[in-house]
C-alpha cells in the first residue's frame, strides 16, 4: 500500500502531564490533524491526551505502541527507538497497544494504521523525539533536585548521573521530571551513537506468548460474553430473502437469531452453541447476478481485456518502437484470487452500553473502525472506545476501509443488546471474500538483435482494490488504481518505451490488499518476463539485469549481493537449478536466489539467499523475521494457494483445499542485509514477499526449460 | 456425566457429549491458550496433550477424553525438563512472531521431546508438519527444536 501524505505541518507540539500515580506522561498531538478531527476552529488539544511514555516509580518504562502488533514486531521496534534516546533499563521496557485515539494517528495521514510496512518509518523522528525529551526533563528535574547545572548531568541505564558521583533512578525522577516543561527542541543522536539501534533484540513480548497469557481477540472474556456465528451469503452479493430459525432455537445454549445486512447471526452462550445452531439455520437466498461468477469465465473475460485499449498508467515515448523490433516475446499471466488466512480468524467484542461503547480487536484501521462502528451503533466516534488486541496475523485483512467485520459485530451488539464476541470460523473466513482479486496480465516486449529492449507494452486486467473506498480520491488517478500498476510502472529497469494499460473490471467479489499489495502479482510478471528476455537474448539473467540497472544502485547492489552469497553461476547437483528475482517495494528492495528441484512432479525449494536493503535497520533480528516470514508467506502463495469461484461458489473452504506452506516445504532461508549506510529506515514487512514467486518460477525454467505464467506453480505439470 | 483430568484437576462435563475438547477448554474452563484455527484438524493451533500424546483438540469430542488426562499449554510444568528446555530455546531464538500459533507449536515440541531427545531433522518435521504457521517462524521453529534437543540430550 502506498498512500501519498496531504501536507501537513508536522511541528508538534507538546502536553505533559503527572499521571495518577504521579509518573511522567508525555503526549503528542498534531494540529494540523486535530483540525481534521474537529472541523473549523483553533486547534484544540484531546479531551484525554494520551501518552506514548510512562514511567512508573519502579522504575518500569511503559511505550504505547500506535501500531497493531500482528507478528511484525513493532511492540520490540517502536521501544527501541523511545529507549535509544531514553538511555533507560532495556529489561524495564514495555510495550501497551495503544486504543484508538487523535494522539496516535499516522504522522502524514492522519489515521491510525497498520500498514504499508510503514510502522518504524512512521514513528522514526516521533519517538526518539519522546525518548530524547523525557530524558532532558529527567536530567533538569536531577539536577534541580542536587542544585547542579543540567549540563553537569547525564543519564545512563536508567539513572541520572550528576556531579560529585549522584545518582538517582529515573522511577525516582519521574514524578518531579514531569512538572518541567516539555523542550521544544531536542537533538537527536547520529547513527554512529547508536547503542540499542541496529543491535538484534529478541521480541519482548516473547515470553507471554508462549505462556499463553496474551489476549488476543479471539480470547476475550467479558462478563455475560455471548458468542455470534453469522451465516454468510454463499454468493458474493446475495440477500437473505427468509429464514426459519425454528430449529436454531432449540438448540442449548441459542439466545438469538437475528438478521444482519450480510446474512443472518445465531448469538449464544458459547463457540459451539453458536456453531450447532448456524448449522441447522435454513435460509432462503436472493442469490443476485453474482451466482454466475467463475474464475473460468472471469478469466476469458480478462484475456480479451487485455487485448483492448484502456486507461494508459505509463505511455510509451515512441509507441512505434516495438514494431521495429527483431523479436518480440509475447506471454500472458494470471495469477488467482488469495484469502489473507490470519492463523488468528477474524473476531470482534462489542460491548454496547446505549450511550457508549466498547470495542475489542486486532485492527489495522482503528480510526476507521472506530468510525465505522460509531457510525452503526448511532454514536459520536468518541463515545466508542476501541481498544486494539494483538492479532494473530492479518496480512492486510485487518485493514478494511469498509470495516466489514467490525460493522458487522457492531450491528449484533446492537440487536441483541448483550456483550457479544462475533467469530468468524476458518470456513467463513476462507469464503468470506475482501481477497487479493484476480489479475490477468499481457506482456508484449520487443528485442533488437542484441537482445536489446526496445520496447514493452503491458496489460494488466483485475479489480481496483481501492475504487468505491474512503481512499478512491488519493489512489485512483484517472481511472488507474496505483496499487494495480506498483511494480511495473514505477520499475526500476531501465526500459525504453514502457506503456502501461490497465482495465479495472468491477465484481460483485469483495477485494483487499493482501500483503505487498500489487506486487504480489506484479513482481512475478516482471521478474518472469526479464528472465524469458534474458534468455531470448542469450544472456544470463544476473548479467541482463544489471545492464537494466545503472539508474539504480541500490536494486543493482541487492541483487549482486544476493547473487554472490548464493554462488551464482557455481555447479549444482543434478536435479537443482537456481532462479533469482529482484523487486523494489516499500522503499525496500530484495533480491531471492531460490534453489528447487522436482520431486516426482512436486516443487521443491531447498534453499533461499535473500539480500535486503531497507535502509537503516533497527533491529536486525525482526528483519530475518520478516525475510523468513515473508518468503513463506510467498511461497504458500507461489506453490499452493488460489481462491476459485464456481457457479457464484468459492470452491475452497479450510486449509485441506486453500493450501499453505507447511513446516515440511520450508526452504532453507540464508539472509543478507546490504549495508547501505541509510540514514533512516524503509519497509520491513512486505517487501520480501514480492520476488520470491518469481525467483522460483525462474529456477523452474532453468531446471525444465518450461515457462510457468501462472500461479500458483503448482497448477503446471513439470514433469 | 463425562470425568476427566485438565492439567491436573477433576473436570466433570454434563452437556453435549460431542462438544469438541477445545470448546470445553476454552468457552467451559476459560483456559484460552488453546487456539481456534481450523476446527477440522488442519492446523494444530489447539494441540493439546491427552494422556501425554499430542492430540487435536479441535477435533476430539469431550467423550473420548473420559478417564483421560489433558494437558495444555497452561499445564505445562515449569520444572519439568522438557518444557524448560523447549521454552527457553524458543526464547533464545526469538521464534514468535504473531504468537497465534505457538502454544501449539510449543506443545508438539514438547510432546515430541519428551519421547526422542535427538529427533533428526527430518523427524522434526513429521513431528510439526501438521502445525500450521501463516507467520513463517518454520525456520526458527527448528533451529529451537534442534537447540532444546541439545540440551536435553547434554550436547550443549
Amino acid at each position: 500500500m502506498k498512500i501519498r501524505a496531504k501536507s501537513v505541518s508536522r511541528r508538534a507540539f507538546l502536553k505533559a502531564s503527572a499521571t495518577m500515580a504521579g509518573g511522567l506522561v508525555i503526549g503528542f498531538w498534531l494540529p494540523g490533524r486535530q483540525r481534521l478531527a474537529h472541523a473549523q476552529g483553533a486547534p484544540k488539544p484531546p479531551a484525554n491526551p494520551n501518552a506514548f511514555l510512562r514511567i512508573a516509580k519502579d522504575g518500569s518504562v511503559t511505550v504505547m505502541v500506535k501500531n497493531l502488533e500482528f507478528g511484525q514486531g513493532v511492540t520490540t521496534a517502536l521501544p527501541m527507538l523511545v529507549a535509544e534516546e531514553l538511555e533507560c533499563d532495556w529489561s524495564k521496557v514495555r510495550a501497551e497497544l495503544a486504543p484508538a485515539a487523535p494522539e496516535y494517528v499516522h504522522t502524514g495521514f492522519g489515521m491510525q494504521m497498520t500498514g504499508g510496512s510503514m510502522s518504524v518509518g512512521d514513528s522514526w523522528t516521533q519517538l526518539r523525539t519522546v525518548g530524547a525529551q523525557a530524558r532532558t526533563m529527567l536530567v533538569s528535574a536531577a539536577a534541580a533536585q542536587w542544585k547542579a547545572k543540567p549540563e553537569a548531568c547525564r543519564a545512563e541505564k536508567g539513572f541520572v548521573l550528576g556531579p560529585g558521583g549522584k545518582k538517582a533512578s529515573f522511577g525516582s525522577l519521574a514524578e518531579a521530571a514531569a512538572k518541567h516543561p516539555v523542550p521544544e527542541k531536542v537533538s537527536l543522536k547520529g547513527p554512529k551513537r547508536f547503542r540499542l539501534i541496529g543491535k538484534p533484540t529478541r521480541r519482548i513480548d516473547a515470553a507471554e506468548r508462549i505462556d499463553a497469557k496474551t489476549v488476543f481477540g479471539m480470547d476475550m472474556k467479558r462478563p455475560n460474553l455471548h458468542t455470534a456465528l453469522v451465516a454468510h451469503p454463499p454468493v458474493f452479493g446475495a440477500k437473505v430473502a427468509s429464514f426459519d430459525a425454528a430449529k436454531v432455537k432449540a438448540v442449548a445454549g441459542v439466545t438469538h437469531v437475528v438478521q444482519v445486512p450480510n446474512g443472518v447471526a445465531v448469538v449464544a452462550k458459547s463457540f459451539w452453541a453458536a456453531k450447532k445452531g448456524r448449522d441447522v439455520l435454513e435460509i432462503r437466498w436472493d442469490l443476485g447476478p453474482g451466482a454466475t461468477l467463475s474464475s473460468d469465465g472471469l478469466r476469458k473475460e480478462y484475456g480479451e481485456l487485455a487485448r483492448q485499449p484502456g486507461p494508459m498508467a505509463r505511455k510509451a515515448a515512441d509507441p512505434a518502437a516495438i514494431k521495429a523490433a527483431a523479436r518480440t516475446v509475447v506471454a500472458e499471466y494470471e495469477v488467482p484470487f488469495l484469502a489473507h488466512a490470519p492463523m488468528e480468524p477474524l473476531n470482534c467484542t462489542v460491548e454496547f452500553r446505549g450511550e457508549s461503547a466498547e470495542i475489542w480487536c486486532g485492527s489495522q484501521f482503528q480510526t476507521v473502525d472506530q468510525a465505522a462502528a460509531a457510525k452503526v451503533l448511532g454514536l459520536a466516534p468518541e463515545k466508542v472506545k476501541l481498544n486494539t488486541l494483538p492479532a494473530g496475523g492479518g496480512f492486510g485483512r485487518r485493514a478494511n476501509p469498509a470495516s466489514d467485520y467490525v460493522i458487522e459485530a457492531c450491528e449484533i451488539a446492537k440487536s441483541v443488546k448483550v456483550p457479544v464476541k462475533t467469530v468468524w470460523t476458518r470456513e467463513d473466513d476462507i469464503r468470506g471474500g475482501y481477497y487479493r482479486p484476480m489479475y490477468v496480465h499481457r506482456v508484449e516486449a520487443g528485442l533488437d538483435a542484441k537482445g536489446t529492449i526496445v520496447g514493452w507494452n503491458h496489460a494488466i486486467v483485475g479489480q481496483s482494490i481501492i475504487a468505491g473506498t474512503a481512499f478512491e480520491p488519493f489512489l485512483v488517478k484517472e481511472g488507474i488504481d496505483e496499487t494495480s500498476v506498483e511494480g511495473v510502472s514505477d520499475t526500476p529497469y531501465d526500459i525504453p518505451n514502457l506503456a502501461v494499460t490497465l482495465h479495472s473490471p468491477k465484481s460483485p467479489v469483495t477485494s483487499l490488499w493482501w500483503r505487498s499489495v500489487g506486487h504480489s502479482h506484479t513482481a512475478f510478471v516482471m521478474e518472469t518476463m526479464i528472465d524469458e528476455l534474458a534468455a531470448a537474448a542469450g544472456k544470463d539473467p544476473v548479467e541482463y539485469r544489471r545492464g537494466l540497472l545503472a539508474k539504480h544502485p541500490r536494486v543493482l547492489a541487492t541483487l549482486d549481493l544476493a547473487a554472490k552469497k548464493a554462488g551464482w553461476g557455481t555447479p549444482l547437483p543434478k536435479g537443482r537449478a537456481r532462479g533469482i528475482a529482484v523487486h523494489e517495494s516499500f522503499g525496500s528492495v530484495c533480491a531471492h536466489v531460490a534453489e528447487v528441484s522436482l520431486d516426482k512432479g512436486a516443487v521443491k525449494v531447498h534453499r533461499v539467499v535473500s539480500a535486503f536493503d531497507c535502509g537503516l535497520v533497527v533491529n536486525p533480528m525482526t528483519v530475518e523475521a520478516q525475510v523468513q516470514g515473508a518468503v513463506a508467506f510467498g511461497l504458500s502463495a507461489a506453490l499452493h494457494s488460489a481462491i476459485t469461484l464456481k457457479d457464484g461458489k468459492v470452491q475452497q473452504s479450510n486449509f485441506h483445499d486453500y493450501t499453505v506452506l507447511r513446516i515440511t516445504d520450508m526452504p532453507r532461508v540464508e539472509v543478507h542485509l546490504v549495508p547501505s549506510g541509510a540514514d533512516k529506515p524503509t519497509g520491513v514487512g512486505e517487501p520480501a514477499t514480492p520476488p520470491i514467486a518469481p525467483a522460483v518460477a525462474n529456477a523452474l525454467f532453468a531446471l525444465t526449460g518450461k515457462r510457468a505464467r501462472a500461479l500458483p506453480l503448482g497448477k503446471t505439470q513439470w514433469a | 456425566m463425562i470425568k476427566f483430568h485438565v492439567n491436573g484437576e477433576a473436570v466433570e462435563f454434563n452437556a453435549d457429549p460431542d462438544t469438541p475438547l477445545l470448546w470445553v477448554l476454552r468457552d467451559g474452563l476459560g483456559l484460552t491458550g488453546t487456539k481456534f484455527g481450523c476446527g477440522r484438524a488442519q492446523c494444530g493451533a489447539c494441540t493439546v496433550h491427552v494422556n501425554g500424546e499430542a492430540e487435536l483438540s479441535c477435533s476430539v469430542k469431550v467423550a473420548d477424553v473420559a478417564g483421560k488426562r489433558v494437558n495444555t499449554i497452561e499445564g505445562l510444568s515449569a520444572s519439568n525438563a522438557v518444557v524448560k528446555a523447549v521454552k527457553s530455546a524458543w526464547l533464545d531464538k526469538d521464534v514468535v512472531q504473531c504468537g497465534y500459533c505457538q502454544p501449539g507449536q510449543v506443545m508438539a515440541a514438547v510432546a515430541l521431546l519428551a519421547k526422542n531427545t535427538s529427533p533428526s531433522d527430518a523427524q522434526i518435521d513429521e513431528a510439526l508438519e501438521g502445525n500450521l504457521c501463516r507467520c513463517g517462524t518454520y525456520p526458527r521453529i527448528r533451529d529451537a527444536v534442534r537447540a532444546a534437543a541439545a540440551t536435553l540430550s547434554g550436547k550443549r
